[in-house]
């Protein structure tokens, strides 16, 4: 059996076992020890991923490809800011627990295992262990009434999403005989035997999904969570459990799904349109950051969406590329969040921003650079991604989702621009507290990528490219 | 390799942003800071601006294509490259932008006392983003470049601007963004049939009337707001009152000039059936444009309020100027393009150097300046009588040359935008009176000074550029004749072409 192509998952499970012996052992306080160690670990399988053998494997429950690996590498490295965002945080707000990076690190295994899943039981085996995972981090601050909130609510919705992500791959199954993705392809060659409860089923399925991604209509979930959950864990959550949700939807709709583009494009394209929409009104009226980034992360989603609904190549070349620039910025802008305290207590208004410009010059720039790109801005990284999914849009003649899609981003970009008004034109705050170099790093490496990531583009177009193409072959 | 034998427009679009890395490094406490920042600035913009000579220098009259050619790979995959080079249209504006530049370093001087560093930086980056999209050959470069001018643009407004700069920062933020997204779907539809975002190739794109017509509203959206045309104009006087002179300047002396630009370099070339479909709207337009802000501006109590509605207006006639689509009408609104490049400019600068003493922009709190400041009345005269259009300044030969071009297309076209000299020359001399002539009544006005040596240098040489303009217009005229003509030429073969092909269908 080639069991090998699973080495990158197998290793960083038992590094995380390893990690969690080592922290239960230890009398000592070791939360910054077992952070470094899974940074570490979470690094070596990078290494691993980018090295490893490709195929089919586990009786076609696991697919290692192109697309895997470039999806698994943007996935650790999210998982890797996140973790090293938490340091500084956690020390803080007394949440100094090793079981904190560890629990990352699995969330972060089952997404690489949903990454390459190729079969409906190995996509919700990897679902499954990165929710997990999640839903304890965002209750993690467990005296604070709206973390334990925010990981119950969470945990609710999160067991109705898996339901019918569940009875959805049980209608396809009865329908069609199979759970493999590359069986399911082979029976919908032809669209006309899909018949009426296989397409229900699709639909369940994309509705699980969707609330993975927190698409509208399933995204209620995320306002409450993004706020109540602790700044690293939503900064998390906002970052690497998107792209690895994101790119199984794009497997599945792809894959065993892909010749019934005419069933499932029309929903793609509601879920998106609305996505947009309610992620460029519904943050107009935020006064919390942390509930805009919410929005503001729903909005994103619609982007993406955008890209899946062309249903062709270029479409999901715009979704990686899309989610390459959304990591580095959101993860950019996270560290800029989580360095909001203020003698000790973390603030999350937007008017606590009032004056940064003047306070902290290099937080506010970088803060703007963030804002821009979220806006898409051109050269900022947010525009390229943009430019690559709505290229998709035209490619395939959606012109209304493309229109859509534009208005929304110019209404968007009011309340992007509003909070870099706050920083720079409005009367200055008390200043916030010095800022640890860990979360320096992280905002400068996120500014740094969103700036100049318009003058070599073409390395990563060049790996989305040949990853979606993995998909088409 | 170029005319100029080294990448000459790459080093122009991007030594600004040299300059802002030196200023980043100026360490000290914030006086240093503040007078090294503007000394690098200022430095760096000049060596910009002689460098740019060469451009005059070794540009190629004879020749209507793309000159200073340069390219570089930049997305191989989906058939973007890095691509500058200027024609005869474009040059001039190159040129306007690095001319203007260090004026308006020069204006901040004095008036910019608060984050002084950042305020330099972001006119720096200003001049790389308005250089780069008057060079930038490839679709995509042009609008990165162009939607970048927003940044540093609402920064100044925002930060370094009046009492409502918030409110029209936004304003100008928002307006101009929701159209330039258009013109990004435009572009990318562009790109689907043609495959590739090169302007060259793209000129010599035949696409479908259908989709000219679409395509032509798109790129109607983003180009009517930032020129701005009639109804979509209301950001503008928000902008200019609100904006730090420098600001004001830069607005009206280059931003402007993009939307007219991006008429002349896509929608006419690249559309033009739609153009000539769309031409009478637009016309009209102009025409409501200047008739109706002329009127507005013959009402304003605020100098530069009065002054913008005047831009609004006279951009008018060189969106007229345009779709006439004859030679002289055209040569007429690139010529009235930079005319009112330079005088608009300079009238800014003159509301900002009496403002810099009075701190109102009040026509009613002024009067008889002519007393204590001659210099400084005489310079007003000047530009007034430019914008005005007087013979022998630089406004005469651009709307003269649009009258005719439009005479040959309507005389009642000709007529109504003919009203916009008559009712400028109005408002023009109306305000002058009030602010220069008169009796000295105030008593804050007795101890006002004239023209400090600083602000005599920022002028001279905009009075002569003004007067050569107006006394010898061919020395510029001359840049864009060929690329005119080659323009005018190709619009009327591809109307034939498409009148022979409807008559061979029908």
């Amino acid at each position: 059996m080639n069991w090998t192509i699973a080495i990158p998952e197998i290793v960083l499970s038992l590094l995380g076992m390893g990690i969690l012996i080592f922290g239960v052992l230890q009398k000592r306080n070791t939360f910054h020890m077992c952070s470094m160690l899974t940074v570490g670990a979470l690094i070596f399988t990078m290494v691993l991923v980018v090295s490893g053998a490709s195929g089919l494997g586990y009786s076609g429950l696991f697919l290692a490809d192109s697309y895997a690996v470039y999806v698994k590498l943007l996935v650790l490295a999210a998982s890797v800011l996140g973790i090293v965002v938490s340091l500084d945080y956690n020390e803080h707000e007394n949440l100094r627990r090793f079981e904190f990076p560890v629990l990352m690190l699995f969330a972060t295994v089952g997404m690489m295992i949903m990454a390459s899943a190729s079969n409906m039981m190995s996509l919700y085996m990897g679902v499954e262990l990165q929710s997990l995972a999640i839903y304890v981090l965002a209750a993690f601050a467990r005296d604070d009434l709206r973390s334990s909130e925010a990981g119950l609510k969470y945990f609710v919705l999160g067991a109705l999403a898996s339901g019918l992500l569940l009875y959805g791959i049980s209608l396809v199954y009865g329908f069609s005989g199979s759970m493999a993705f590359d069986h399911l392809a082979f029976v919908l060659a032809d669209p006309s035997r899909a018949s009426a409860g296989l397409v229900v089923g699709i639909v369940f399925v994309v509705a699980g999904l969707a609330f993975k991604i927190s698409a509208v209509p399933f995204h209620m979930w995320t306002p409450d969570v993004y706020e109540g959950a602790p700044t690293p864990v939503t900064a998390f959550m906002a970052t690497a459990p998107k792209v690895a949700a994101v790119a199984l939807f794009v497997r599945v709709m792809i894959g065993p799904f892909g010749h019934l583009v005419s069933q499932w494009q029309q929903l793609i394209v509601l879920v998106s349109i609305g996505s947009m929409a309610l992620g460029a009104l519904a943050a107009i009226g935020q006064g919390n950051i942390k509930r805009l980034m919410a929005y503001s992360s729903i909005g994103h989603m619609g982007y993406i969406l955008v890209g899946l609904a062309a249903g062709t190549q270029v479409g999901v070349r715009g979704v990686l590329i899309y989610l390459v620039t959304y990591v580095f910025t959101n993860a950019g802008m996270f560290a800029c969040l989580v360095a909001m305290r203020r003698r000790g207590r973390a603030v999350e208004r937007i008017a606590d921003l009032g004056g940064l410009g003047k306070t902290d010059p290099g937080m506010a720039a970088a803060l703007t650079i963030f804002l821009f790109s979220m806006a898409g801005i051109p050269p900022f990284a947010g525009f390229i991604g943009k430019y690559f999914v709505f290229v998709a849009a035209v490619n395939t003649g959606l012109w209304t989702l493309a229109v859509i899609g534009m208005v929304a981003s110019a209404i968007s970009a009011f309340y992007y621009i509003r909070i870099i008004k706050v920083m720079y034109f409005d009367a200055p705050e008390a200043a916030f507290d010095a800022r640890p170099s860990s979360l320096s790093v992280v905002a400068g490496a996120g500014a740094l990528f969103t700036t100049v990531f318009f003058i070599f583009p073409a390395p990563v177009v060049a790996a989305a490219e040949a990853a979606a193409k993995v998909l088409f072959g | 390799m170029n005319a100029a034998g080294f990448p000459i427009l790459t080093l122009l679009t991007f030594l600004p942003l040299v300059g802002v890395a030196i200023i980043l490094t100026v360490r000290g406490d914030e006086a240093v800071v503040a007078a090294n920042a503007r000394w690098m600035a200022l430095w760096t913009s000049l060596v910009i601006f002689v460098m740019s000579l060469v451009l005059w220098a070794k540009f190629d009259l004879a020749d209507p294509g793309f000159q200073f050619v340069e390219s570089a790979s930049w997305l191989p995959q989906v058939g973007l490259t890095y691509k500058m080079g200027v024609d005869g249209i474009s040059v001039l504006f190159v040129l306007l932008a690095t001319a203007l530049t260090p004026i308006c370093i020069l204006a901040s001087w004095e008036s910019i006392t608060t984050r002084v560093r950042e305020y330099m930086i972001a006119f720096l980056v200003l001049e790389t983003m308005m250089v780069g999209m008057f060079s930038a050959l490839d679709f995509l470069v042009f609008y990165m470049f162009f939607e970048g001018v927003l940044i540093p643009m609402y920064l100044i407004i925002g930060i370094w601007g009046g009492p409502r700069r918030v409110y029209a920062a936004l304003k100008f933020f928002l307006y101009t963004l929701a159209g330039s997204l258009l013109m990004l779907l435009a572009l990318l539809a562009m790109w689907n049939q043609a495959g590739t975002t090169d302007i060259a190739v793209l000129m010599h794109t035949v696409f479908a009337p259908r989709m000219q017509m679409w395509l032509f509203v798109a790129f109607f959206a983003s180009f009517a707001v930032k020129v701005p045309m009639w109804p979509v104009h209301t950001w503008l006087p928000d902008a200019h009152v609100e904006a730090p002179t420098a600001g004001s300047v830069i607005l009206a002396g280059v931003l402007l000039k993009m939307g007219a630009y991006g008429f002349l370099r896509f929608s006419v070339p690249m559309l033009p059936d739609a153009a000539a479909y769309f031409a009478p709207y637009i016309y009209t337009l102009s025409v409501v444009a200047v008739i109706y802000t002329s009127l507005v501006a013959l009402a304003q109590t605020d100098m530069k309020k009065l002054i913008a509605y005047s831009s609004v207006a006279h951009m008018g006639v060189v969106t007229i100027g345009i779709f006439t689509f004859n030679a002289q009408g055209m040569s007429g609104a690139l010529f009235q393009m930079l005319s009112h490049g330079i005088v608009a400019a300079a009238l800014f600068l003159c509301v900002g150097v009496i403002y810099d003493r009075m701190h109102t922009r009040e026509i009613a709190r002024y009067g008889g300046l002519a007393h204590r400041m001659p210099a400084y009345a005489l310079t007003f005269m000047i530009f007034t009588m430019a914008s005005v259009g007087l013979p022998g300044t630089a406004g005469f030969a651009g709307e003269f040359l649009v009258l005719i071009g439009s005479f040959k297309v309507n005389i009642w076209l000709a007529f109504l935008g003919g009203m916009g000299m008559i009712l400028g020359a109005i408002y023009m001399l109306y305000l002058y009176r009030r602010i220069v002539f008169g009796a000295l009544q105030r008593a804050d006005l007795k101890g006002i000074l004239d023209l400090s040596p600083r602000e005599v240098a920022i002028f001279v040489p905009l009075v002569i550029v003004t007067i050569w303009m107006g006394v010898y217009p061919s020395s510029f005229t001359q840049f864009f004749d060929a690329s005119v003509g080659a323009m005018v030429d190709h619009h009327q073969a591809a109307i034939a072409a498409a009148t022979k092909l409807a008559g061979v269908i029908r």
